[in-house]
C-alpha cells in the first residue's frame, strides 16, 4: 500500500512540477482561446484604429502643421513621423487596458475561471502571469499592425525604426501589470474602470507628449507624462524610428522606468491574486 | 467505517483545531476530524454553518486562521499545489468556462494539471459518458440544464483520477430527477474507491451518500457518527408529527406533555419523539385531541439538527 501510494505521489509530484513550469501557458493559453471568440474584434480594430489616426493625424492636422510650422518635432520631422511612435505605444496601452481590466474582473467574479484554476496545482502567480502573457499576444499583434501602417504611411523614416515595436511592446506591458495589479484588488465594481479610463488613461493620452513635445507644456504639467508609460514609450519609440536626439542617461531611464513599473505591477499583481484567491 | 485511526496510510485528511476567521466572524471554529481512504465522508449543517469554508481550506486553496491541516500527509500552507494535484473540487458555485465548449472545458481544465493532450482526448470522452454528456460534448455551456452543469463540473473534477473528490453541496438547486441521476454518478464513484467529501443542507442528500458525517452548526461540530448512529443517540426510533393549525400548537403540546420521550413545537406542527409512533397516535385520538393531520414516520438526521441546534436545517 505504502509503495504504491507513493508511486502515485511521485507520478502527481511530477505532474504539478510541470504544471509549475507550464502554469503560465496554461493560463496565457485559455486567455489566447477566450480571445479567438471576439478575434473579429481585435483584428478590425487593428485595422480602423490606426487608419483614423493616420488619415487624421497625417492628412489632417499634420499637413497643416507642416505647411505652417515646419513640422512640430524637432529636427524638422513631418508632423506624422512625431506623433506616429506615441499612437504605436497608445495602440499598446489600449489593448493593455482591455485585456487586464476586465478579463481580471471577469476571471474573479463573472465566470469565476480563475477560482478553477486555482483548484489545479496553478497558483495565483501563475494566473496573473498567464493573463499578462495572452494580454502580451494581443499587444504583439495590435503594435506590430500598427507599425506597418506607419511604415506605409512613411513614418518610419529610420532604418532603427522597428525598435520602436519594442518600446511600445514594453510600455504597454508596464501599463498592464499595474492595471492588473488594480483590477484584482476591485471586489466587484467594474465601474471603476471607466473612472479610471476617464480620470487616468484619457489625461494620460492628452499629457503625455503625445500630440507635441512634453517641454511645451508648463512645468507643472510635465509631472504626468513623467509617471506616465506611455511617455517613456513613445520617447523610447521617437529615438527608433526618427533618431529623437536623447542622451543616453534619458534613454536608460525610460527603459529603467518601464522595467521597474513592470516588476512592481507584476509583484503587486502576484500578491493581490494569491491573496483573493486563498481568502 | 471501517478505517483505522492509527493507520497513517489510511488517513487521508486530518483536522485539528482548524479554524478560519473573517473579520469579526469565526466560520469555521476549531473543528477536529480524520477523513479515511474510500469513505464518504458528510459535513451536515444549514446556509452559513462554515461548510464551505471548511471545503475550501480541505481543497488546499484557503489559508487556515489557526489549527493544523494535513492532506494526503501534507501540510497545504507549503504544498497547496502538490496536494491540489491529487484532489478534484466541485464548488458550490459552478465556475465552468463559458468561452468554449463542453468537451473543450474537460480538456482545457486538464491542461491546467499539466496532462498532455494525447491523455486528455480519451479521457475526455470517457467522462462525457460517465457524465451522460456524450451528445452535449460541442454544446455551450449555456445551453446545458443545472443538472448537466453539476456532471459536467463533477466530470471536469475527475480529469486528474484524484484520489479525493471534494463536492460542495452538489444538488442544491436542481429537481428531484436531477438529483438522483446525479447520486447514482457519485454512488458509482464512491463504489470506484474514490474518497467523496460532501457538504449539503439535505439530510436525505446525507443520509444517501455518507457513510459518516459530521453535523456542523456555526462554524461547530455538533456530532459526528454514521447516519443510523447518529438518529439512535439523538433521536427516537419513531416521530409523530401533528398539526393543529398554527395558533394552537403550544396549548395542544401542553396537553401532550408526558407522550412518547420528548415533546418538540414547531411554528407549523407539533413532534413527538417515541419508540412506537402508531401507538402514541391512538392514545392521543382515543385522549380526545383532533390534530388536523396527523403523520407517523421515522426518525431521520433532520431530526438530530432539530435536537441538537433548536432548528430546523431547511429554514
Ligand atoms: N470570503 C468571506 N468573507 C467574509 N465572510 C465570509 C467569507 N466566506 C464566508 N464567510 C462567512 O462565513 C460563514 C460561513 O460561510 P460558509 O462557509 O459559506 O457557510 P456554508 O457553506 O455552510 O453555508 C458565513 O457567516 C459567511 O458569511
Ligand atoms: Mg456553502
Amino acid at each position: 500500500m505504502r509503495a504504491r501510494s507513493e508511486a502515485a505521489s511521485l507520478l502527481s509530484a511530477r505532474r504539478s512540477r510541470k504544471a509549475m513550469l507550464f502554469g503560465t501557458w496554461y493560463v496565457a493559453e485559455h486567455g489566447l482561446r477566450t480571445m479567438s471568440s471576439y478575434v473579429t474584434t481585435i483584428i478590425t480594430g487593428s485595422i480602423f484604429n490606426p487608419l483614423i489616426y493616420l488619415f487624421a493625424l497625417g492628412i489632417g492636422i499634420g499637413s497643416y502643421i507642416d505647411a505652417n510650422a515646419g513640422g512640430i518635432g524637432q529636427q524638422g520631422v513631418s508632423y506624422l513621423t512625431f506623433v506616429g511612435p506615441a499612437l504605436l505605444a497608445s495602440a499598446g496601452l489600449t489593448a493593455a487596458f482591455e485585456e487586464t481590466t476586465y478579463v481580471v474582473m471577469g476571471g474573479f467574479r463573472w465566470s469565476r475561471i480563475f477560482w478553477a484554476m486555482n483548484a489545479t496545482p496553478l497558483r495565483g502567480s501563475q494566473i496573473a502571469n498567464g493573463v499578462l502573457l495572452a494580454a502580451g499576444f494581443r499587444i504583439v499583434f495590435t503594435v506590430v499592425a500598427f507599425w506597418l501602417f506607419l511604415f506605409a504611411f512613411g513614418a518610419a523614416p529610420s532604418p532603427w525604426a522597428p525598435l520602436a515595436i519594442p518600446a511600445a511592446i514594453l510600455s504597454a506591458l508596464a501599463f498592464g501589470a499595474v492595471m492588473m495589479a488594480i483590477a484584482c484588488r476591485i471586489e466587484d465594481d467594474d465601474s471603476w474602470f471607466s473612472i479610471i479610463y476617464r480620470l487616468v488613461i484619457a489625461p494620460m493620452f492628452l499629457f503625455s507628449g503625445t500630440f507635441f513635445p512634453v517641454e511645451r507644456y508648463p512645468l507643472g504639467l510635465r509631472w504626468i507624462a513623467w509617471i506616465s508609460p506611455l511617455w517613456h514609450g513613445s520617447q523610447l519609440g521617437r529615438v527608433a524610428s526618427y533618431g529623437l536626439e536623447q542622451p543616453a542617461w534619458l534613454v536608460m531611464v525610460h527603459l529603467g522606468y518601464l522595467v521597474a513599473l513592470l516588476a512592481i505591477g507584476m509583484r503587486l499583481s502576484h500578491t493581490g491574486f494569491e491573496r483573493r484567491l486563498s481568502k | 467505517m471501517l478505517h483505522d485511526m492509527n493507520d497513517g496510510d489510511s488517513v487521508m485528511i486530518r483536522s485539528r483545531g482548524l479554524t478560519k476567521v473573517f473579520g469579526s466572524i469565526r466560520a469555521v471554529d476549531g473543528i477536529d476530524f480524520d477523513i479515511g481512504k474510500g469513505e464518504a465522508f458528510g459535513f451536515l449543517g444549514p446556509n452559513g454553518a462554515g461548510k464551505s469554508t471548511a471545503m475550501r481550506m480541505i481543497a488546499g486553496v484557503s489559508r487556515r486562521s489557526s489549527g493544523d491541516l494535513t492532506i494526503l500527509g501534507m501540510d497545504p500552507n507549503r504544498y497547496g499545489p502538490d496536494i491540489r494535484g491529487h484532489l478534484g473540487v466541485v464548488p458550490q458555485q459552478d465556475n465552468l468556462d463559458t468561452d468554449i465548449r463542453v468537451r473543450d472545458n474537460l480538456i482545457v481544465y486538464g491542461r491546467y494539471f499539466g496532462l498532455p493532450l494525447s491523455y486528455l482526448r480519451t479521457k475526455a470522452d470517457e467522462l462525457l459518458e460517465f457524465a451522460q454528456l456524450e451528445d452535449k460534448a460541442g454544446a455551450k455551456v449555456e445551453s446545458l440544464s443545472g443538472g448537466m452543469k453539476r456532471r459536467l463540473t463533477i466530470a471536469r473534477a475527475l480529469v486528474n483520477e484524484p484520489e479525493i473528490l471534494l463536492l460542495d453541496e452538489p444538488t442544491t438547486g436542481l429537481d428531484p430527477q436531477a438529483r438522483h441521476i446525479l447520486w447514482d454518478r457519485l454512488f458509482r464513484l464512491k463504489e470506484s474507491g474514490v474518497t467523496l467529501v460532501i457538504t449539503t443542507h439535505y439530510m436525505d442528500e446525507a443520509e444517501q451518500l455518507c457513510d459518516r458525517l459530521m453535523v456542523m452548526d456555526k462554524g461547530r461540530i455538533m456530532a459526528e457518527g454514521t447516519p443510523a448512529n447518529l438518529i439512535r443517540r439523538y433521536s427516537s426510533r419513531e416521530v409523530v408529527e401533528l398539526r393543529f393549525g398554527s395558533d394552537r400548537n403550544e396549548d395542544a403540546a401542553k396537553r401532550l406533555e408526558g407522550t412518547g420521550d420528548r415533546i418538540e413545537v414547531l411554528p407549523d406542527r407539533v413532534l413527538i419523539y417515541t419508540d412506537d409512533g402508531e401507538r402514541d397516535l391512538e392514545r392521543i385520538v382515543a385522549g380526545g385531541m383532533r390534530p388536523v393531520t396527523t403523520l407517523v414516520r421515522r426518525s431521520s438526521l433532520e431530526d438530530v439538527f432539530l435536537r441538537l441546534t433548536g432548528r430546523s436545517l431547511v429554514e
